[in-house]
């Protein structure tokens, strides 16, 4: 039998959680960030310490499963030490690797840590008058859950997708607490127009 | 994990495990392999074994035999019951009498209500009762829905997730008066709570084996005598042309088994289950701050105890709990393969944040009042961690 329902890493990181912000209110962050929506089953807070634009302490709490706590937890870990370029760069699938995988519908627990974490930064970056730095998406999340952007609904529909069903289906949007369908189905049909 | 005997298991309302009487009679029976349609004694051993199960199960729900039919699982007996919609021969079709509506509930199992949004999209008008804060339906809502353009009312007898038992000899009563039939998914409640289908004058009934610690894969659906009935899977006279396929004799005596058990247990049991959920329940209000008890107060199962705890994630909890070696489940979306939560803690009016934040934890008969006191001591401690990293606590 397995003992566990995810991978071991995952089970360590979920056990023993590394860096859990504890005392808020005493740990002085230079960026602090929050993305998520508890009605949808996951809130991640990141707030970290910069130094010589080096991430020197980073903690977090997390609303959420196994797998977000985890996640959140071992993103801490891999963004210590690490430059704010280098960190703002972190991807689900970084996180998800280092958690020797996360099944399928999981994946969103991870897309939100790597947010946090972007959001946190973009903090340090306002508050330290470098808003130049802050990466303006390109692109706008129209699922915030899922974090799928317009973009994103653009290249579906471009490789076969009509429906919101099918939309759903091959980007999960709209899976979660289903906020986004109206601004979603407004967007299918603009790009159903503009390309076929 | 040290310091436990053994994984401590609260998902009765899951599944249950064997009776240690019912695993006896299935080793019994395991070399009775004839079957139970061949007229030579191979046969009728089988087929007397069967009817020997039928005669237990109806007596203990006061049916006649000839009205209990053996069947797969609890949803199939739903799906069969809620089928004569779809037929159109004519011999037992409801459209064809223009009857081709069906009410039921926002919080049955999936069975029913996957099953009924697949009758309509096959024309069947559906109509979904709304429940209150503590998962009752109201009965005026059901008389002001009743027209003679119904054919069939279904409502669970006992709910799965918060235990909230419903009034059905009422509502087959307004059933009737409207030339409705009436069919409650009693799968939680046979062999739970005194279930007699005379008394609670329904016309479909449905049971399951493995609730009740018999063995998974077996059900019955009590079918009152004279009422319009179609098969779900042709083919094969078994069960009287009613449901095909050779029968799972050791299903069916283990079956009647477990219902023979619980004849002789039930009303002790409940009222030691009564007693540890009372230990638990007041050891919870008194340990944990901001908790929300699901659920009716007073008209509930005896072993079920839903509760939210603000702020904290429901599968977190159920994971923690599980490396303790106590096992539960939780209404949160995350546990499931799905990311809604759940359909019933939201039809009560939780919101969606205490949906997640909830963990059912359903007593059985193998659990002790040192079990109670070891999930008491633990789950202060998880439900603790989980908020001391949560965001919204």
């Amino acid at each position: 039998m397995n003992d566990w329902v995810y991978s071991d890493k995952l089970k360590e990181h979920f056990t023993n959680p590394k860096n859990v912000l504890e005392d808020e209110a005493n740990f002085a962050a230079d960026g602090k960030g929050i993305v998520g929506n508890i009605k949808c089953g996951d809130q991640m807070l990141f707030a970290i310490k910069v130094d010589k634009d080096i991430i020197t302490d980073c903690k977090w709490k997390t609303y959420g499963c196994a797998s977000a706590i985890a996640s959140t937890s071992i993103l801490s870990e891999m963004v210590k030490g690490m430059t704010l370029s280098a960190a703002y760069k972190v991807t689900p699938k970084d996180v998800a690797a280092q958690l020797d995988g996360l099944p399928e519908h999981k994946i969103h627990c991870s897309v939100l840590g790597d947010k946090a974490l972007r959001a946190a930064i973009d903090d340090y970056y306002k508050r330290n008058g470098q808003e130049n730095k802050i990466k303006k998406d390109q692109t706008k999340i129209i699922c915030q859950c899922m974090n799928v952007s317009d973009a994103e609904i653009e290249e579906a529909v471009l490789e076969g997708v009509r429906t919101y069903l099918e939309l759903q289906e091959h980007t999960k949007l709209g899976t979660v607490c289903g906020q986004c369908k109206d601004e979603a189905l407004k967007l299918l049909d603009e790009y159903k127009k503009k390309h076929f | 994990m040290s310091s436990i005997k053994k994984p401590i298991y609260f998902d009765n309302n899951a599944t249950t495990p064997l009776h240690p009487q019912v695993k006896a009679e299935i080793t019994k029976a395991l070399d009775i392999f004839g079957n139970p349609s061949s007229l030579h004694q191979f046969g009728r051993k089988a087929n007397e074994a069967i009817e020997h199960s039928r005669k237990t199960i109806a007596t203990f729900i006061g049916a006649n035999p000839e009205e209990i039919i053996f069947v797969g699982s609890g949803s199939e007996a739903n799906n069969t019951a809620l089928s004569i919609f779809c037929c159109q021969s004519g011999k037992c079709s409801f459209q064809s009498k223009n009857q081709s509506s069906l009410i039921t509930t926002r919080i049955e199992h999936p069975c029913i209500l996957e099953t009924s949004r697949c009758l309509k999209g096959k024309g069947t008008n559906m109509f979904y009762l709304d429940v209150d804060e503590y998962g009752k339906i109201n009965p005026n809502q059901l008389k002001d829905l009743t027209t003679n353009k119904i054919g069939l009312v279904s409502v669970m007898m006992a709910n799965n997730e918060i235990g909230t038992i419903q009034d059905i000899k009422e509502i087959a009563k307004i059933a009737h008066n409207s030339g409705m039939l009436a069919h409650t998914d009693a799968v939680q409640a046979v062999g739970k709570i005194p279930v007699n289908v005379g008394e609670l004058d329904v016309d479909f009934l449905t049971m399951s084996a493995h609730k009740i610690y018999g063995p998974k894969g077996i059900g019955a659906l009590y079918v009152k005598k004279g009422t319009p009935f179609c098969p779900l899977i042709h083919g094969g006279h078994q069960e009287q042309g009613r449901r095909a396929g050779t029968e799972s004799t050791l299903g069916i005596i283990a079956f009647g088994k477990a219902i023979e058990m619980r004849a002789k247990e039930m009303t002790e049991e409940e009222t030691r289950l009564s007693q540890l959920k009372n230990i638990l329940k007041s050891a919870i209000e008194e340990k944990i701050p901001d908790i929300k008890f699901n659920g009716h107060p007073t008209d509930c199962l005896t072993g079920t105890l839903n509760v939210s705890f603000t702020g904290a994630e429901g599968e977190a909890i159920l994971l923690y709990l599980d490396l303790e070696g106590i096992c539960v489940s939780t209404g949160s979306a995350c546990a499931s393969g799905s990311l809604d939560p759940s359909h019933v803690l939201l039809a009560v009016g939780l919101s969606a944040e205490q949906a997640h934040g909830s963990i059912r934890i359903s007593i059985g008969r193998e659990n002790t009042i040192e079990d109670i006191n070891y999930l008491i001591e633990k789950l202060p401690k998880v439900i603790k961690k989980v908020r001391n990293m949560s965001t919204a606590y």
